[in-house]
């Protein structure tokens, strides 16, 4: 067991992992963040996806003693100072972007990563960014449109209904 | 301008801010004091002889606490189905002991013969390794191909079947004669044989159980990703476990999706509670990726011959079928009701067809078990007609809307009786094929047809016109088919003495909204705020009863249940306001949260009602009891039929058969739609799943029984990027006549319409292009499939 520190949503922590603990074990178990989803095991589905140093991860393949020191964000760090859902989170809110939940908080931290990288992304840059995210009740529609949305661009008009 | 609330509203989804803040609550969320882990041993071989366990290694690992194996669990009862089917000469079918943990053989990979408990997760996991390490089991050959299955009587899946069937169906037997007889005469046959693809559900949360036992009380907690907690409590208690019932609490707390993978009940749930008895802990399991690929039920597997008699001009005059319906290696709890009652009945689609006879046999073979998946019976013969009726048009050389148009049901038909035991009871289906026709701008089509070719790609067009049967059922008439429970609903609406509400409901929300949908009902009936309306469910110490959430039944029966209970509250509130206002109850009038006296100004609020209710000190205490709450039991009269027709316009790469979906346009009819919103995407995410289906998704075997799409590295879900927006319409609506709320369902719509128009899209693609020779390619349509059609 080794001790690991790390900034998570802007507060210092620290725990006990072995070498084979998992970034999402850490936060899910060792931390209580149970935001973070585990949906496959294998880096495919990405309900995992938090952000270390900015950068969208999957934290279900990322060892927590491998992001020592760094600055890790969770789904629960995203809503505003105020508790109310940040503009990303309320663009999913507003356009039906989510159905289980299960998904979501990958969803988002992707979705955010993406706009942090590319403000005005088109429909093809988001459905090829969100390929790495999974999710089973949407058929995608509505989270594309959402991102849309978040970017502040008109998504009813992009996604002609 | 759109409602902003109540019936008819797009309400936004309440539920969203705990899921988007990361605080939703999720079975493998809770921690519990003093847990433990369970993880199953589980069969590497499809088909296994357990000649020996030897525990002694694994119980003596670090934090291993107990070790269960088939042995202990050989004389409690097993996981039954939930519908007895006769074959055709009367014989009831097979019905094998579906075992808690198997026991003398194992009979797919992943069949689960031994469970460790342990302190850890990282503890049982290692002992289970040790455990399997230190097992034996004599590999059998696997009996995986349904027609070998059947056709090879020496080698069995259970060993007292002797031929892998569990029936022979026949629906109608009566019919048989007659529909021979039409096809003896037919002016043109046309046969086709496909494949259903097998297909995983894949809720993106695995399954998960924790099992609680209170020694103080002798009570049980299953807190389970169930979308029917109440059907598992009755499963686990009365059948496998012999717990009694009010001892036993199910909660499915938030759920991440089911689409039918999450109705059965499961013997890692019997396992869970049986261990926390034995430890006195809380004992939790979590399914990981490839356990959930290997475990949960799947869904279709057909194999299907078709044959449709016709005239020359495209008046269908009979459809026959056979189909081989894979059940895998036990019956889960709705597999023999699935290719039967979910799919012979509609085989006669939405069209006029005086002749239909169906036969399904349905076979054991060494891998998981197959039950219903969105849809569940009804794509199948949705797949099988919207094919069959393409490749007649191709034939004859007829345009495939006229055709369609031409069979349809007239919207002055209705009720009308199908020769497959239904009664539709309403519907116009001409209405969404011709709004399906502007909304796709088919008369564009030629030109956008010119701008693919001009890229070198081949543009086709797909049409399917569908309905289903859903909102089930009518319990008296799903006894007499074989089902062993009711399905009716139930709920109970609690006025609070402060005026607010709690709705006990026996849906089940895991994605649907119901905690949204629901509010808006009630809120339109009481012309109160959605705000002040609560939506408890998945919680059976809390709900009165239900029977769940699948087949689309939420809204058509557990809502009209719950519509029933707040007439109930209604009718009651009256006779409170007329002893308040000192009127004559008939004189009283309920509208807009208000109960007054008719044609005067003298009202009271509902607030005041509810409040006299609990403070009754002016109050009919000697002809009224105190309190507002009211249940309510409803059993629809029949099914309900939504309807719809759908369009998908593809466009093929020759060169390397990829098949891109250009567009999807829906025009659909589900009676009244109470949130816009959730009903579009309710069908956004079907037509995804259909477009899955047809172009990408697979569950593949080898010969050995071994899963080669176990991950999602090897089965290929619709990623974003797969699939375009979606053209949906919901405003061709005939209400449903028989429930209060006049809706139908919109749940597996879209999986259920989808496959055919795409399929049928690329064949037209095909043959526009010059490669008319392609008269059918099997799902998923891959590039290739596609590639090899062509230059085959």
């Amino acid at each position: 067991m080794t001790k690991v520190s790390m900034t998570v949503n802007g507060k210092a922590v620290s725990g006990e992992v072995e070498g084979r603990t998992l970034l999402s074990t850490f936060l899910r178990e060792g931390l209580g963040l149970t935001g973070t989803h585990v949906g496959c095991d294998t880096s495919q589905c990405g309900a995992c996806v938090v952000h270390v140093d900015g950068k969208a991860v999957k934290s279900c393949t990322t060892f927590a003693a491998d992001v020592a020191g760094a600055s890790v964000k969770t789904i629960e760090g995203m809503n505003n100072p105020d508790g109310s859902l940040s503009v990303v989170q309320q663009a999913f809110q507003d356009h039906h972007g989510l159905q289980c939940g299960f998904c979501t908080p990958g969803m988002v931290m992707s979705s955010a990563a993406l706009l942090a990288e590319n403000p005005k992304p088109t429909e093809a840059e988001i459905r090829h960014y969100l390929e790495g995210n999974i999710c089973r009740c949407t058929g995608y529609h509505n989270i594309v449109k959402a991102v849309l949305a978040a970017s502040g661009q008109d998504a009813a008009a992009l996604a002609a209904e | 301008m759109p409602k902003d609330h109540g019936i008819g509203a797009s309400s936004k989804r309440r539920e969203d801010v705990r899921f988007l803040s990361g605080r939703g609550v999720y079975t493998d969320d809770m921690a519990l004091h003093g847990q433990t882990y369970a993880v199953f041993v589980r069969s590497n071989v499809a088909h296994g002889r357990i000649k020996s366990i030897n525990t002694a290694n694994a119980a003596k690992m670090p934090g291993v606490l107990a070790i269960f194996t088939g042995e202990d669990f050989k004389d409690v009862g097993g996981n039954p189905a939930g519908w007895l089917i006769n074959s055709r000469d009367g014989t009831p079918m097979r019905e094998p002991k579906r075992p808690v943990l198997a026991h003398g053989k194992v009979r797919h990979v992943g069949d689960a013969y031994a469970a460790v408990i342990a302190e850890t997760y990282n503890e049982a996991k290692d002992a289970a390794q040790q455990l399997a390490d230190d097992s034996d089991i004599e590999e059998l050959p696997a009996i995986v191909d349904m027609k070998k299955a059947v056709a090879d009587a020496s080698n069995r899946v259970h060993d007292e079947i002797p031929d892998n069937l569990c029936f022979d169906w026949g629906w109608i037997e009566d019919n048989r004669a007659a529909v021979d007889a039409a096809f003896k005469s037919a002016p043109h046959i046309t046969t086709l044989e496909l494949v259903n693809n097998r297909l995983v559900p894949n809720a993106m949360e695995p399954r998960s159980s924790i099992g609680e036992y209170f020694p103080g009380t002798g009570d049980y907690k299953l807190t389970t990703t169930s979308q029917n907690p109440h059907l598992t409590r009755l499963l686990v208690a009365a059948f496998v476990l012999g717990i009694p019932e009010n001892k036993l609490t199910v909660v499915a707390p938030d759920v991440g999706g089911g689409f039918g993978s999450k109705i059965y009940h499961y013997g890692e749930e019997a396992l869970v509670l049986a261990a926390s008895r034995k430890l006195g802990r809380p004992v939790r399991w979590t399914a990981e990726r490839t356990e959930s690929f290997l475990t949960d039920a799947h869904g279709r597997d057909h194999v299907t011959k078709i044959e449709m008699a016709s005239t020359k001009d495209g008046e269908i005059l009979a459809i026959r079928t056979e189909t081989l319906a894979n059940v895998g290696a036990y019956l889960s709890n709705f597999s023999t009701a699935t290719p039967t009652f979910l799919h012979g009945t509609l085989m006669a689609g939405p069209y006029k067809v005086p002749h239909v006879y169906v036969n399904v046999k349905t076979v054991f073979t060494n891998t998981a078990p197959v039950d219903a998946y969105r849809g569940a019976g009804r794509p199948e013969a949705t797949f099988s007609i919207e094919r069959i009726v393409d490749k007649m048009c191709r034939e004859l050389n007829l345009d495939p809307f006229e055709v369609r148009r031409k069979n349809l049901i007239q919207p002055d038909q209705f009720p009308y009786t199908t020769p497959v035991g239904l009664v539709y009871d309403t519907g116009n289906y001409q209405a969404t094929l011709d709004k399906l026709i502007e909304l796709a701008d088919v008369a564009g089509f030629d030109k956008r047809a010119a701008a693919s070719k001009a890229k070198g790609k081949l543009r086709g067009m797909g049409l399917s016109t569908w309905i289903e049967a859903c909102g089930i059922a009518p319990s008296n008439l799903v006894g007499v088919l074989g089902s062993r429970v009711g399905l009716y609903d139930a709920a109970t609406v609690r006025v609070n003495a402060t005026g607010n509400i709690s709705v006990m409901t026996g849906a089940h929300s895991h994605g649907q909204g119901h905690e949204t949908v629901f509010a808006q009902v009630v809120a339109e009936k009481l012309g109160i705020p959605e705000s002040s309306i609560e939506i408890v469910h998945g919680d059976t110490s809390k709900i009165p009863f239900g029977m769940g959430s699948y087949g689309s039944r939420s809204l058509a029966v557990c809502g009209s249940a719950m519509s029933k209970a707040v007439d109930k509250i209604i009718a009651k509130g009256k006779k409170i306001a007329a002893h308040m206002l000192e009127a004559s109850e008939n004189d009283i009038v309920f509208a807009d949260g208000k109960f007054s006296v008719a044609g005067t100004d003298k009202a009271k609020s509902f607030g005041e009602i509810a409040f006299s209710a609990y403070v009754p000190h002016n109050y009919p205490l000697e002809t009224l009891e105190p309190g507002l709450e009211e249940t309510a039991f409803y059993d629809p009269a029949n099914f309900t039929y939504p309807a719809g027709a759908y369009l998908c316009e593809v466009e093929v790469d020759p060169e390397t058969g990829k098949v891109d979906i250009a567009s999807f346009t829906c025009a659909d009819d589900f009676g009244h739609v109470m949130n816009p919103m959730i009903v579009e995407g309710q069908v956004h995410g079907g037509v995804g799943q259909g477009i899955g289906q047809a172009l990408l998704e697979n569950t593949s075997y080898d010969e050995n029984g071994q899963l080669l799409t176990a991950s999602y590295m090897d089965y290929a879900m619709p990623r974003a990027d797969d699939v375009p927006f979606y053209t949906v319409d919901h405003s061709c609506i005939t209400p449903c006549t028989h429930n209060p709320l006049g809706v139908k369902g919109c749940g597996e719509a879209g999986a259920i319409g989808s496959p055919p128009a795409v399929v049928n899209a690329v064949i037209d693609a095909l043959h526009r292009g010059g490669h008319s020779h392609v008269k059918h390619i099997d799902m998923p349509v891959s590039p290739a499939r596609v590639w090899s059609a062509i230059n085959g």
